[in-house]
């Protein structure tokens, strides 16, 4: 089958600080060439970056493909170009169908327009037909739920509507090919929820997607291949499930249980790397990321604030290899309040009886308050493994089949 | 734009597999929709595409009328006021006090009818200056052709121009002028200054992304420009042997043009002409200025 999307050696080149060398102002351009007529702009390639190497690869019709890599590895700017946003320095890229592409939600919204007014002019700059807004317009309203507030600014909306109305414009777009980058990084969990469904149903239709994420979940859910960006090159393109477990274990380089989190690949956008360690104990002394059904976990965080954290709310989540959240422990269930952090601080989570069965585990891990939102959260940084023992003294394995959860139980004859 | 329902095959390609998705059963289109290549040292102007997206031009003005006349109860009042005002002033200071010469007509109608144009001029460049700079949310965040954010400000300065005009021909009727057939070429001229705001616009919104004291720096070009130009007096104060010179500035053939036709006054076509001239070179240089500096926006915006 011929491919709707053929990418070819494509590359780009940023000159780093190219508008502080480059002249700010007419009168900098001006005095800098009074001052040395003859001089062009320096091309040392010292401030070069290449921020997309020779990139090649094909994409089908309906293929639902995952990007991932650290920040700053050029799956944004992949994007970008395929998207036209910006042009490549080589290379080309082909695209044999029309093209939708979010980079954020509510992308020019007005806040002084109306919600209704919104739906417009949001889907016009989403390439959408006026025909084709008003023929999918009540269907957009019904999903963003909010039919009472269409004629109200939409600066008088929370925050929660707001993404709402957003998300329901972007997911009416019908183009062949949809570029998403990160948009399901917003809102509440609820929300990311609706998204992820919406999306699942969207590459059920057939649609071409191409979807850049640091949820591993989500790309492992969505995607039927994971292409892995690095330093701008595309190293590694394979199943979702062996690349994205592949990365993680690169990202996560640790044998054990002591996690560098400061400048981890996992980290949502627009954190701070506030959260900078994780290390899992699991009794004893030594950090460890082998545990067994019945052991303590103890999880102990390193938080470094800027400034005085107020009513922290600190949250542990245990999902299984593929991604789905089994349980969290967070501050924010406990009876009492968790003191302010006041500088750097050692926080510790302690799980005192592990009870889930033989496999593979990934941590996430949130910080935030309300005078903040959110601080730090960091999805899929971490994991572990859990190895099989008698521990309860039940005899037999307790493989995946059973479910994720081992309950301590006890059994007696009671009559 | 639909991919083709026909199946078209290559020469040495069989037909696709069939496929449980949709959209993959359709052919795909033999030409690329989209072709993304570097960005080469000659662009043209790609019609087409402006075509393509036509409906996001009148949403951009669409959205800047409507959010202003919002936002301000005034928003309409301004509109009309701030050229009333600006002719109040020059009727008092340089009508009254100077007595500067006036075509032999009112002095108040005769620098209004210059104020008005200037004033739409004027600030359709200076609102376009800022619109790539100020658009940057959307530069880099969504594709479209971006023409369209400086062409869309002078649009927005057109919509206010034709609200004050009303008052114009208010003053027109007021004072008895009776109209010619010279009327009809006043929306001509008015074409040709919205031509030559455009032109304007794109260079110095191209410009503003680089170099951002350009914005600092155009608001006293155009004061300047606007005193060498016909605006607050009329084009006979100039000598005889500097009028060839100062008729390279294409508003003196617009506005003397525009008053020659709403007081019925002598068309001086070779300076119109010649103004026409200008505006069309200026319109064709802008738009490839504009062009080749297009492809870096996102990046240095």
């Amino acid at each position: 089958m011929r491919p709707i999307i053929k990418v070819e050696k494509l590359s780009k080149l940023y000159r780093l600080g190219q508008r502080s060398i480059a002249a700010p102002t007419l009168r900098e351009a001006f005095m800098g060439k009074l001052a040395s007529p003859f001089s062009r702009r320096r091309r040392d390639g010292e401030d070069d970056l290449w921020a997309l190497r020779d990139v090649s690869f094909e994409i089908r019709p309906g293929e639902v493909v995952g990007i991932i890599g650290r920040n700053g590895a050029g799956k944004s700017t992949l994007l970008k170009i395929l998207s036209r946003i910006t042009r490549p320095t080589a290379g080309y890229a082909d695209l044999y169908g029309t093209v939708g592409s979010l980079m954020e939600v509510g992308t020019g919204f007005h806040p002084d327009l109306s919600g209704r007014e919104n739906i417009f002019l949001n889907g016009a700059l989403l390439g959408m037909k006026r025909q084709q807004i008003e023929r999918r317009f009540d269907e957009i309203v019904a999903f963003a739920e909010m039919e009472r507030f269409l004629e109200m600014p939409v600066k008088h909306y929370s925050s929660g509507m707001y993404l709402r109305l957003a998300f329901a414009i972007a997911a009416h777009l019908d183009p062949e090919i949809l570029l998403l980058d990160e948009v399901l990084a917003v809102g509440d969990a609820a929300f990311q929820n609706k998204c992820l469904r919406k999306m699942k149903e969207v590459s059920r239709d057939g649609r071409t997607v191409l979807f850049v994420s640091h949820n591993m979940a989500a790309i492992q859910q969505m995607c039927s291949r994971v292409f892995l960006i690095q330093s701008g090159r595309l190293s590694e393109e394979g199943s979702s499930s062996s690349v994205t477990s592949r990365y993680l274990n690169d990202a996560s380089q640790s044998e054990d249980g002591d996690f560098d989190l400061s400048n981890h690949p996992a980290r949502l956008p627009g954190c701070q790397p506030v959260i900078q360690r994780l290390t899992l104990y699991n009794g004893s002394d030594a950090p460890t990321m082998r545990f067994h059904p019945g052991d303590a976990m103890v999880a102990e965080m390193l938080i470094s604030p800027n400034s005085t954290i107020r009513e922290p709310r600190i949250a542990f989540s245990i999902e299984d290899s593929t991604g789905q959240r089994i349980t969290t422990a967070a501050t924010y269930f406990q009876e009492e309040r968790f003191p302010d952090i006041e500088g750097p601080s050692r926080i510790r989570c302690c799980l005192p009886q592990l009870q889930l069965g033989s496999g593979r585990y990934l941590l996430s891990l949130s910080l935030d308050n309300k005078y903040q939102g959110m601080i730090d959260g960091l999805h899929n940084a971490a994991w572990f493994e859990v190895i099989w023992r008698n521990s309860f003294g039940n005899g037999e394995a307790y493989s995946p089949v059973y479910g994720p959860v081992l309950m301590a139980s006890s059994w007696e004859r009671v009559e | 734009m639909l991919v083709s329902e026909k199946l078209e095959y290559g020469p040495d390609e069989g037909p696709a597999l069939p496929s449980s998705s949709s959209h993959s059963t359709h052919a795909l289109p033999r030409v690329p929709v989209i072709r993304i290549r570097p960005a080469r040292a000659w662009a043209l102007l790609d019609v087409g595409e402006l075509q393509e997206y036509h409906e996001l031009f009148y949403f951009l003005v669409w959205r800047d009328l409507k959010a202003r006349y919002k936002q301000a109860a005034l928003g309409a009042a301004w509109v009309v006021l701030q050229p009333v005002l600006m002719a109040l002033i020059f009727t008092v200071f340089l009508g009254m006090l100077v007595g500067v010469p006036s075509s032999g007509l009112p002095y108040s109608i005769f620098v209004y009818a210059g104020l008005l144009p200037w004033a739409f001029f004027n600030n359709a460049v200076l609102s376009s200056s800022q619109s790539l700079v100020g658009g940057a949310h959307l530069i880099t965040k969504v594709y479209f052709p971006r023409l369209f954010l400086p062409a869309a400000s002078v649009a927005v300065r057109l919509a206010d121009f034709c609200v004050a005009a009303v008052i114009l021909f208010a003053l027109l009727f007021y004072y008895g002028f009776e109209p010619s057939w010279k009327l009809l070429l006043f929306p001509a001229l008015v074409a040709e200054l919205t031509l030559l705001a455009v032109a304007c616009g794109l260079w110095s919104a191209a410009l503003n992304v680089r170099y951002r004291d350009v914005g600092t720096l155009l608001p006293v070009l155009l004061q300047l420009w606007m005193f060498t130009s016909p605006i607050v007096y009329s084009s006979s104060v100039v000598p005889e042997k500097w009028r060839s010179v100062y008729s390279l500035n294409p508003l003196v053939g617009i506005i003397e043009g525009m008053r020659a036709c709403l007081f019925n006054l002598k068309l001086d076509w070779p300076s119109i002409a010649f103004s026409v001239i200008v505006t069309g070179a200026l319109l064709v240089y802008s738009t490839y200025a504009f062009h080749s500096a297009e492809e870096s926006f996102a990046d240095v915006v």
